[in-house]
């Protein structure tokens, strides 16, 4: 079934028109990459299903479960399942790790009419997460993201997703800072979360990324559309070949 | 001089004010004497004005207009709501002292409690004989009406060594609507004592009234205080608040206020640090929505060498409301060493919200290390969509960001409960918001 699906999309930030057209579908239990290059549009697209403030869309929709996507404020997206992992989590100071996780977890929760999560429960759940991506509890009595690597940043991404449980996954340039290692890491935390019921599009520049979390379709994106589509063998073509080929068709 | 100033908004003479008071104050004729002069000072100088540069910013004669008649004495009823309001803001295991529209009520106190540990009269008592109590070192019109219609207050006495067991509460609870509570306290605290005294304002069922409170406290050497004032009076209310403080050597004072409510509020403290060593840290958090007027000014007076202070203000300013701080070090030419630094923050969640920040540094010494810093600004977008992409709410994401901003300050509280009891407070301003 059809999770994503978002068609002929249109916006514009400022006047300028970044996504021209842009169609894509994503079923449930599929891994989807988007490549291309710099200002080709992927993390707009990824910012316009989120919901982030300052993007205009001029034409198109966006359909979640069937369901208008772009009717939805942030939040309701984000209790629907929508998950956007940021490419720079920002860093909250005064808001300990642990409170937001179980706040936002709770509002999730409560926006879907279902019970709050008991403290134990809750406290056993993160326990066990944050040990599977190698999270140091101290970490999660910090701040939010401050003081944080660049691992730590992206590992308590994936911790979150693994807490929420969202059935979509975007994953915004999540190599982009991150060494071998602790992109290893990361990638793992993320294939463990793969499951049928839960569809990913992995944004990335680099092929790098794409042998850690391997893509079942991967779309190459040029000048604000996907300008083609094919298997897990089309980013190794990219890596030998460059994205010049594409920014001519496009 | 323009004593055509003190007559009122509504025709009321200025005088009468003084008049019908007169026989409910305490004192005997030399006290009543000091009253009087007090009062004529207030009656030649009236209501503080923007032209008089410490009161730029709270302009009361704008703001305020006129001075309330004193509250008559409460009655039965007036106790009985009193005491449902004790209930609802008493610190648990604190010792209670309780006034009610400006006047001690024994009753609602716990005085046996504390008499183990701490000396304790009224100020009615104390004033019955003898004019000190109405004294400062500084004074302005409003301190001036204060001397001069001061009703009760507390005069707590901590002898040197106590170490308190327990905190003291000092409640003020106002029951009666558009009329004026004048109190006036001191806390003498000796050598080495280890101390909470908390102060608390709150309303039983009062609208539109004022209070006009004045504090003396001394703090001797050696000595480790905890400071907490929590200003949550009815929304349009207005209370003035004066507040001298001596520190002597050796001496940690820790000073927290908290402001939620009142139409306008102004504390206006003048702390001198009068013996070497002491470190003082002065803490403040303005919570202000709708018209809502909050004025917190400050004189650090650095008297002695080798006193650290460190002053930290957070204004969170909703609607129209406006937020003041004033804030004014002075290090005298042999306080050499000096430390003192302040750093006030303003959150603005509306377009009209005001703040103004004035900090002064009055430096007459050539080895020291002073500063100030203030900014002013809206909550971080970024922020907000994260936690919204997070499942947050608008308002509930806002409500994190705006405890984790006041959070600071908060966090120099160092008693768990007491922590948690400000922080409370503060969850409830912003629920009220939601």
């Amino acid at each position: 079934m059809a999770l994503l699906e978002v068609k002929d999309l249109k916006v514009r930030v400022e006047e300028r028109e970044i996504l021209h057209g842009l169609t894509l579908t994503v079923n449930e239990g599929e891994v989807h990459a988007i490549m291309g290059p710099n200002g080709s549009g992927k993390s707009t697209l990824s910012h316009v299903i989120a919901g982030k403030p300052g993007y205009e869309v001029t034409d198109g929709q966006i359909l979640f479960k069937g369901e208008d996507l772009l009717e939805m404020d942030p939040n309701e997206r984000a209790a629907k399942g929508v998950f956007l992992a940021f490419q720079y989590p920002v860093e909250i100071p005064g808001v300990a790790t642990m409170t937001f996780l179980r706040t936002a977890l709770n509002a999730q929760r409560k926006a879907r009419g279902e019970s709050e999560y008991s403290t134990p429960d809750f406290l056993r759940k993160v326990r066990e997460v944050s040990k599977s991506l190698n999270i140091p509890q101290d970490m999660l009595k910090r701040g939010v993201n401050v003081g944080f690597s660049g691992g730590e940043k992206k590992r308590n991404e994936v911790l979150q997703m693994a807490l929420f449980e969202p059935s979509l996954c975007i994953l915004d340039e999540m190599d982009s800072g991150l060494d071998i290692d602790a992109l290893r890491i990361a990638a793992d935390g993320v294939n463990a979360l793969r499951s049928p019921k839960r569809a990913m599009v992995v944004i990335t520049h680099y092929q790098r990324l794409l042998n850690y979390i391997v893509p079942d379709v991967v779309h190459v994106m040029s000048k604000g559309r996907v300008v083609k589509s094919g298997g897990k063998e089309l980013a190794l073509e990219l890596e030998a070949s460059g994205y010049a080929q594409f920014e001519d068709a496009a | 001089m323009n004593v055509a100033v003190a007559k009122t908004g509504n025709g009321r003479a200025v005088s009468d004010l003084f008049a019908s008071a007169e026989g409910r104050l305490p004192g005997s004729p030399s006290v009543i004497a000091v009253r009087r002069e007090a009062f004529e000072t207030y009656e030649r100088l009236g209501l503080p004005h923007r032209r008089i540069e410490e009161w730029k910013y709270t302009d009361l004669r704008a703001l305020v207009g006129e001075v309330l008649p004193l509250a008559a004495a409460p009655d039965a009823a007036a106790l009985k709501r009193a005491a449902e309001a004790v209930k609802a803001h008493a610190i648990a295991g604190a010792r209670k002292l309780v006034l009610v529209d400006g006047v001690f009520a024994a009753d609602l106190s716990d005085v046996k409690a504390l008499a183990s540990e701490a000396g304790f009269k009224t100020s009615r008592e104390t004033l019955e004989k003898d004019a000190g109590l109405l004294k400062t070192a500084s004074t302005d019109a409003v301190i001036a009406l204060n001397a001069a219609l001061a009703t009760d207050g507390v005069v707590l006495s901590i002898a040197d060594g106590v170490q308190l067991s327990a905190p003291i509460q000092i409640i003020h609870i106002a029951t009666a609507s558009s009329a004026s509570a004048f109190s006036r306290s001191q806390v003498a605290i000796g050598k080495g004592v280890r101390a909470t005294i908390i102060e608390s304002f709150v309303a039983a069922g009062a609208e539109a009234y004022q209070v006009n409170d004045a504090v003396i406290v001394s703090v001797g050497d050696n000595a480790d205080v905890a400071h907490i004032r929590l200003l949550d009076d009815a929304p349009d209310a207005v209370n003035v608040t004066s507040q001298f403080v001596t520190v002597g050597a050796n001496t940690k004072l820790n000073f927290f206020n908290m402001t939620t409510g009142a139409a306008v509020s102004r504390l206006q403290g003048f702390i001198t640090l009068a013996g070497e060593g002491s470190e003082l840290s002065v803490n403040g958090v303005n919570l202000l929505q709708k018209t809502e007027h909050g004025d917190t000014t400050l004189v650090v007076d650095h008297a002695v060498p080798n006193c650290v202070s460190r002053e930290v203000f957070r204004a969170v300013i909703d609607d129209r409301a406006h937020s003041v701080f004033q804030g004014r070090i002075i290090v005298r030419p042999d306080a050499q060493k000096t430390d003192g630094k302040m750093m006030t923050r303003a959150l603005l969640l509306s377009d009209e919200a005001e703040a103004d920040n004035k900090p002064e540094l009055e430096i007459f010494a050539d080895d020291v290390s002073c500063g100030h810093g203030a900014t002013a600004g809206a909550l971080d977008d970024s922020l907000l969509f994260y936690l919204k992409a997070r499942g947050l709410p608008e308002k509930q994401a806002q409500a994190l960001l705006i405890q984790a901003f006041v959070g600071e300050a908060i966090e120099q509280i160092a008693d768990d409960g007491l922590r948690e009891h400000v922080i409370g407070i503060a969850e409830r301003w912003l629920e009220r918001r939601q």
